[in-house]
């Protein structure tokens, strides 16, 4: 008798505190990250991006407490469905955010169809992403989107005969794909194409094989890393800036990370991005001040940084706009078409396919006052969206 | 330490059999919100028993094992995607498929000696996830294969995400081939391979076949990979080229060193123990676990003669006051 | 036509020096003492950040940071051999590559840990950087010092171990150690310092390799399998044979990269896999 009581008091008290808990409940993004592995700097990256947000905005937003959850994916796709599964089902997220790595943000995506959770994709940069769910809303970039401008820059400098190398995966293949297309449709000539392989220590037989074709610029797709480093001095090495050749790539190889471990052979290379640390805005300032704060080290913020601190950007103004009740759909809604003021310049996120609309910035490699190789932007082309959606 | 009885009665032995999969198959109770995880533990453990065979049973050291997982991943990724979701269908394939590459490269693994065929194995391996990147319009390259359509298990129990489905269909598959596994162990056949492991050259001179004994479990092993990979393809609904990668080969490896080698369930309880650790401690910190897995491998190699299982079968042995029956 | 298949040449035989470079120290310890140390990329990386901090942070000469990572990496040999590898030497192969992957994991956390994940700057100096024209081709000054570097190692190690008498102990004590110890030779420190050599070796190769191959944590797993290849396809028996190996596939690499780049991806497995095929025991075995 006294049990039953105490049952019946115990679940009365459990609904009455269940009906205000909605208010007060914290507002959960979960994470999907690479912690670890090759990859571990894209996730480091971006949870620093992310909580450089909220130091700077605060951690609470329409009355509810911001809680990031990361989880690490470990760079495998499975991992990365399982973490998401957990994230929604048990930690009953709010948001899904993060995806450094394609495939980890294909497996997700039928999971937030499902289940009806805005999915923020701050960084992986495949074009189909977007197509894969309707919850999906990327605040990147995708590398045609990139790498469009790249080729008409190029046609308007006079440069008319490229040659082409990309790493042989998803993203290069894209890169490749839209160079010769942009290229070619205004006039230029590519003389010549090569994919290395994913595993490659020695680029010299590629050089050997750019400098014979004599083109007039070598147009590279590398992941960050000791490829775009073991590229950058074979090229110096082998001397073919002084045959004339012009090395134009996508911002990927001289990201900010890797550009220091390049020494001097990086100078004067003309790329395309998104974003760079040195562009001149008093976001990208405060920015750049919160980051060094929360990661604590001396290392650069590099774009992925910023696509989470935009990502968390959206995701406050949404949870501001639906006054804390999130729901899958009118997140859509306010996602699509929403304007973001960010560190990198102006993004749009387009209404039809949910890929950012953006400023791609030229710029070119420069040793500024402090004594450090910067990417400085030189020129620019607006509103640019991806060109193949 | 006796692999074929682990406990010294058999009667003990199957009844600690029972009580794993009886506990294995009340995880919709005991472990309601990690049903994914641990429908990759079981998947895990099924490739990881595929490895048992390998290198437990016939001695060969591989690292490249993981060439047939991802066969069998991506022949039912494929199966699906070109609109034949029918679950068991797709083990068929992958099957299929995993055992015919098993077979054909098997004639490669079986000579030499452990560096050789370690090589072998992992340039195997290195060159099937080299093929697969470079063939998009087949794999989906290194983005991945989307477009995995899977129908209900039985047209029944839909793949939803709470990973009821996945738990419930893994967890009878992973069943099914451990029951086959253990007749095929216990049976003239899987003596014989620990002969071939101990000393090959009595077993030739006792006139064993033993390269065709040793081709035909390496075949074996190969399908049972297969069938793993094809499970994952199918649980997670996605196929990636990681599924060829060197350091899954690896994972198993040590997942079944963990275990214990040799003795059946070693696999299955090392891929316990390992994919658990990793969910608690990657939580923590990211590079400390790296570094704990790797002095916990050297722990296991010092100290820890037969792993995790073997070490907790010595423990029951040595409370249960039996005499140990040595090393075979 | 001849001077682009004389360049592919050097390129292909500079790239082969160089894996011969960073495989040596396993032959010495694989090859000498039949021990599977998976952990010998780990005793490169502890070069290569050796290297970069003797060049970019102490400011070293380039010539003093050489034997100086020679000694680092050894004495870690060392310490490694007493603290963990002696206790492993009669333990199954299985054993080794297990407890060897152990002491990679933890190296890399370390790494990691310590230097961050990203890559290492290093610039070699202006004497070893730049190409140089002979008869019309153009020869990249580092690759042509990595040559030089692995032809005087060669030398210097087969002479070591067949002119010396502690070559000669070496020898005695790999192929009959308790015969060996009975003549009154120390086998235990013969091991310890060959080990020793071994990962001195293992890590100077990691140092020269930086120039080419970067430096991260990761090092140790990303090379893993050339090293392996090398000494694999070459043969434990002698030195020769990696050598041989090494410089077989850097040429047939980097040769079919330059002509057939549609298959480059799978020319250096492929290969491997025949060669293993053809002769299991490597190009130059004892048996």
């Amino acid at each position: 008798m006294f049990k039953r009581l105490v049952e019946v008091l115990a679940v009365s008290a459990a609904c009455l505190a269940a009906v205000p808990a909605a208010a007060q409940e914290p507002l959960k993004i979960g994470m999907v990250v690479e912690m670890s592995g090759g990859f571990a700097d894209f996730g480091m990256q971006m949870m620093n991006g992310a909580r450089a947000y909220m130091k700077v905005h605060g951690d609470t937003v329409a009355g509810r407490k911001v809680q990031l959850i990361v989880k690490d994916t470990t760079g495998v796709p499975d991992v990365a469905k399982r973490v998401a599964q957990e994230l929604v089902t048990n930690e009953k997220v709010d948001f899904l955010a993060g995806f450094g790595l394609t495939p980890s943000a294909l497996a997700v995506a039928s999971l937030a169809t499902e289940a009806k959770k805005p999915m923020i994709v701050m960084n992986a940069a495949t074009s189909i992403i977007t197509t894969r769910s309707p919850y999906i809303a990327r605040v990147s970039f995708t590398l045609p989107q990139v790498t469009a401008p790249l080729a008409t820059w190029a046609l308007r400098n006079g440069i008319t005969r490229a040659y082409t190398l990309v790493a042989d995966y998803g993203p290069g293949i894209d890169a490749e794909t839209q160079f010769k297309k942009t290229f070619t449709a205004s006039g230029g000539q590519i003389v010549g194409d090569v994919r290395t392989p994913m595993r490659n220590p020695e680029f010299a037989p590629f050089l050997q094989r750019i400098k014979d074709a004599r083109p007039q610029a070598v147009f590279v797709f590398l992941p960050a890393g000791e490829q775009a480093v073991g590229f950058m001095k074979g090229f110096a090495e082998r001397e073919l800036d002084k045959a004339g050749i012009k090395l134009i790539a996508t911002g990927d190889v001289t990201e900010d990370g890797v550009i220091e471990a390049m020494g001097d052979a990086p100078l004067g290379v003309v790329t395309t991005q998104h974003y760079s640390v040195a562009h001149d805005s008093a976001q990208n300032r405060i920015f750049l001040k919160a980051y060094a704060e929360v990661s604590g080290s001396s290392q650069r913020a590099n774009f992925m940084a910023v696509g989470a601190w935009d990502g968390m950007a959206a995701i406050y103004e949404v949870a501001r706009r639906l006054n804390g009740k999130i729901d899958g759909d009118k997140a859509m809604e306010i996602l699509k078409g929403m304007k973001i003021d960010s560190p990198r310049g102006p993004v749009t996120i387009d209404p039809t396919t949910r890929d950012p609309i953006e400023t791609i910035y030229v710029r070119r490699v420069e040793r500024l006052k402090d004594g450090k190789l910067y990417n400085v932007e030189f020129d620019q082309f607006t509103n640019v969206k991806d060109p193949t959606r | 330490m006796s692999p074929l009885f682990p406990f010294r009665s058999p009667v003990r032995s199957r009844v600690a059999e029972v009580v794993l999969w009886m506990v294995l198959a009340a995880g919709f109770w005991l472990w309601p919100s990690y049903l994914a995880l641990w429908s990759q533990i079981l998947i895990a453990g099924l490739f990881a028993l595929s490895y048992d065979l390998v290198l437990g049973y016939a001695g060969i050291v591989s690292l490249g094992h993981a060439a047939y997982f991802g066969v069998g991943a991506y022949a039912a990724g494929v199966l699906s995607r070109h609109g034949w979701g029918e679950p068991f269908s797709g083990l068929l394939l992958a099957a299929v498929c995993a055992g015919a590459t098993g077979f054909l490269t098997s004639f490669l693994v079986v000579r030499g000696r452990d560096l050789t065929r370690l090589m072998v194995t992992t340039g195997i391996g290195l060159l099937l996830y080299e093929l697969a990147n470079r063939l998009p319009d087949i794999t989906g390259g290194n983005d991945g294969l989307i477009g995995m359509e899977m129908s209900p298990v039985l047209g029944v129990f839909r793949f939803d995400m709470y990973g009821r489905t996945a738990y419930g269909y893994s967890l009878a598959v992973t069943f099914v081939l451990f029951l086959l596994m253990r007749r095929l162990v216990h049976s003239p056949f899987g003596l014989s391979l620990r002969g071939i492991r101990d000393n090959p050259g009595r077993m030739l001179a006792l006139g064993y076949p033993v390269h065709r004994r040793l081709i035909a479990a390496y075949t074996i092993a190969a399908v049972y990979a297969g069938v793993a990979g094809a499970l994952l393809a199918q649980t997670t609904q996605f196929v990636g080229t990681d599924v060829f990668s060197f350091n899954r080969s690896a994972e198993v490896m040590v997942m079944l060193i963990v275990g214990g080698t040799g003795m059946l369930y070693g696999g299955l309880v090392g891929a316990a123990v390992f994919m658990l650790a990793h969910h608690y401690l990657s939580d923590l910190n990211a590079v400390y676990w790296q570094f704990w897995l790797g002095a916990f491998l050297i722990a296991i190699v010092m100290f820890g003669r037969d792993g995790v299982l073997g070490a907790c079968l010595r423990l029951s042995r040595v409370r249960l006051r039996q005499r140990p029956t040595g090393s075979l | 036509m001849l001077t682009s298949f004389l360049g592919v040449l050097f390129d292909g035989l500079a790239y082969g020096m160089l894996l011969f470079l960073i495989s040596v120290g396993l032959s010495v310890t694989l090859g000498l003492m039949n021990f599977i140390n998976l952990a010998h990329g780990a005793f490169g990386m502890l070069g290569g950040y050796v290297c970069v901090l003797a060049l970019q942070s102490w400011g070293l000469p380039f010539f003093v940071m050489l034997p100086a990572v020679f000694v680092v990496s050894a004495l870690a040999g060392l310490v490694l051999e007493r603290v963990l590898y002696r206790y492993l030497y009669r333990r199954s192969h299985l054993d080794q590559v297990l407890a060897t992957i152990g002491l990679t994991f933890m190296s890399i956390a370390a790494a990691t840990y310590f230097f961050g994940p990203l890559q290492q700057p290093l610039q070699v100096p202006k004497f070893l950087s730049g190409q140089v024209s002979v008869l019309g081709v153009d020869l990249n000054i580092y690759r042509g010092f990595l040559l030089a570097v692995g032809v005087a190692l060669t030398i210097v190690l087969t002479l070591a171990l067949e002119r010396t008498r502690f070559g000669a102990s070496v020898r005695a004590s790999v192929d009959k150690p308790r015969v060996a110890e009975g003549l009154g030779i120390r086998v235990g420190l013969v091991f310890q310092i060959t080990f020793a050599v071994g990962c001195g070796l293992a890590g100077l190769g990691g140092a020269l390799g930086v120039q080419v191959l970067g430096l991260d944590p990761v090092f140790p797993l990303k090379f893993i399998v050339y090293f392996l290849l090398v000494v694999a396809v070459g043969g434990t028996s002698s030195l020769k044979g990696p050598l041989y190996a090494a410089l077989l596939l850097g040429v047939i690499d980097v040769a079919g990269k330059y002509y057939v780049p549609q298959i480059g991806a799978f020319i250096i497995y492929a290969m491997m896999i025949v060669l293993l095929v053809i002769r299991p025991h490597g190009l130059v075995s004892r048996q």
